[in-house]
Parts: C-alpha cells; structure tokens; sequence
C-alpha cells in the first residue's frame, strides 16, 4: 500500500501536504495521526505544535481481491503470479504458472471454490463490490468450449437414439452454457434437475 | 493448512481476533478445528454448508495425500 509520512504545524496542513505527494483527493486516503505535540510557548508566542501523521492510499477492492488471492496461493505451496484486469461490471484474475493443475481440481472444483471464498470475502468487505473471476491459465475458456462439445455431441446422440441423456453434475455457469448451446435446437430441449451442488443437465428428445 | 483455515475463516468473519484454529495430528489424519464468535457461525458454514464445502475443498487441494484431513467447526 503506497503511503507518506509527513510532518507539519497542523493536521490540516500535513494532509494537504501528502495529498499533492500522493497525487490523489481526500476521499481515497486513510489517515493516522502518529505523533501530536503542541506546547504553547511563553504566552503564547512561539506556538510550537508538531504533528506527524502517515496518509496512506486506500485499496480499492480489485487490489484487495489480488491481496487475498496471492495470500491464499501461498498458504496452499502455490507458486504462481497472479494477474488483474478491470472489466466493466467485473474484475478478472488469471493465475500463472507451472503445475497448477491441483488449483483446478476435477471438472474445476477447487478453482470454483477458490472464485467463491474470494467472492465472499470481497462482498463482506465491501460496500461496492464489483463480481470477481478467477481463471488459471485460460481454464476457464478451454473448459466454455468442451461444455459446448459436450452439448452438441450429446445432443446428436440422444437425437439419433431417441433417449434422453442426464449429463454429470455441474455449476450453474455451466449448465447455462449447456442451455444457451442448445437453445434453438430444432431436435432436442434440456432441463435441469437436482439440487446444487448435485444439479445436472437432462438432455431430451423435443417429441 | 492450518494457516490456510486460518485466512479464509478470518476473511469471511466479523470478529477476526476471535477465530481459532486448532490442529491435531494423528498417524493417519489431520483434524483442523475451527472456533469462531457465535455470530460468526453460519457465516462460516454458509447456506446449505457452501461455505464449508468451499473451504475443505481448498484444503484437500493443498493437503499431503497421504493423510486424511478433516475440517470441523466446534461450538
């Protein structure tokens, strides 16, 4: 976190002072008063007072998404960089590096848990969260296009055979991308059944 | 691990200087306990255990394999 320590006559003005250093207004800095000594001198004369205060910029949540993430990558052994780019209405984090196949888990478990816990955690934090995403290495769109395989080639197959087909469990980003591939299928439909996190895909013939 | 519980408990509690995790190890298993304020409780147990699930599956990801680790919350 960027900060100054600047000391000053008064509080006023030592703020003033390490706003124009920090180059940002007063609404994005935390104050500390560290040190407030004021001695009046001989009556009143020579007027003595000191304070020294630390102005710091605060962090907007994306970099306290970052903060908790790298926190958390290096409490699991994870070596990896971690990162960030603001997207409108979201914040997106990519995880790099070797060996991550453990932060993915199967059909990307861990990662989801991962995006989950940081999500509450930010949510809890902030007045104005912002959703955020947590890819690992282009997991993310990689597994977006396998799911529309999966629906597709399903899909073919329950249309030949006539039989519905119940797909594994998945999340309901997933499922939404099963939907939205076969939406306007002419030959099948799908729905979902089951609750979270057991709720799975059923694709069926259309008649 | 234990470091891990700690963190995520802490980021997701009101009452951060009152989480507590306490580790017992056995030759085949970990147990991982944490204590949070009363108010705290659902908050870490989350709707229909989400919250929970979510941070067991962090640790197990990054737990040795060769032990079973177990993550509990105590009253």
């Amino acid at each position: 976190m960027k900060s100054v320590e600047i000391v000053a006559r008064t509080r006023e003005e030592a703020l003033e002072l390490a706003l124009k250093e920090l180059e940002v207004d007063e609404s994005k800095v935390k104050v500390e008063v560290l040190e407030e000594t004021s001695s009046k001198g001989f009556l009143g004369f020579l007027n003595v007072s000191k304070v020294k205060i630390r102005v710091s910029i605060k962090e907007d949540m994306a970099q306290q998404a970052v903060r908790l993430l790298r926190e958390i990558l290096v409490n699991m052994g994870v070596l990896a960089q971690v990162e960030m780019f603001k997207r409108p209405g979201y914040v997106m984090l990519n995880i790099n590096g070797d060996d991550l196949g453990k932060l993915i888990g199967r059909h990307g478990q861990t990662l989801n848990a991962l995006q989950y816990l940081v999500n509450l955690a930010m949510y809890k934090a902030n007045e104005n969260h912002e959703r955020v995403i947590i890819d690992v290495a282009g997991y993310r769109k990689r597994r977006e296009e396998n799911l529309k395989r999966l629906a597709l080639s399903t899909a073919e197959r329950v249309n030949r055979k006539g039989r519905k087909e119940i797909l594994y469990p998945m999340s309901p980003h997933e499922r939404r991308i099963i939907h939205l591939t076969l939406q306007n299928s002419k030959e099948v439909m799908t729905y979902s059944e089951g609750e979270d996190p057991h709720r799975r895909v059923i694709i069926s013939p259309k008649n | 691990m234990k470091e891990l519980v700690e963190l995520l408990a802490k980021s997701l509690v009101d009452h951060t200087d009152e989480v507590y995790v306490r580790k017992e190890e056995s030759a085949n298993s970990i147990l991982l306990e944490i204590t949070v304020h009363k108010d705290d409780i659902g908050k870490i147990i989350g709707r229909k255990g989400r919250v929970i699930k979510a941070i067991r599956t962090l640790v197990w990801a990054s737990a040795p394999t060769d032990k079973r680790v177990l993550v509990e919350l105590t009253e």
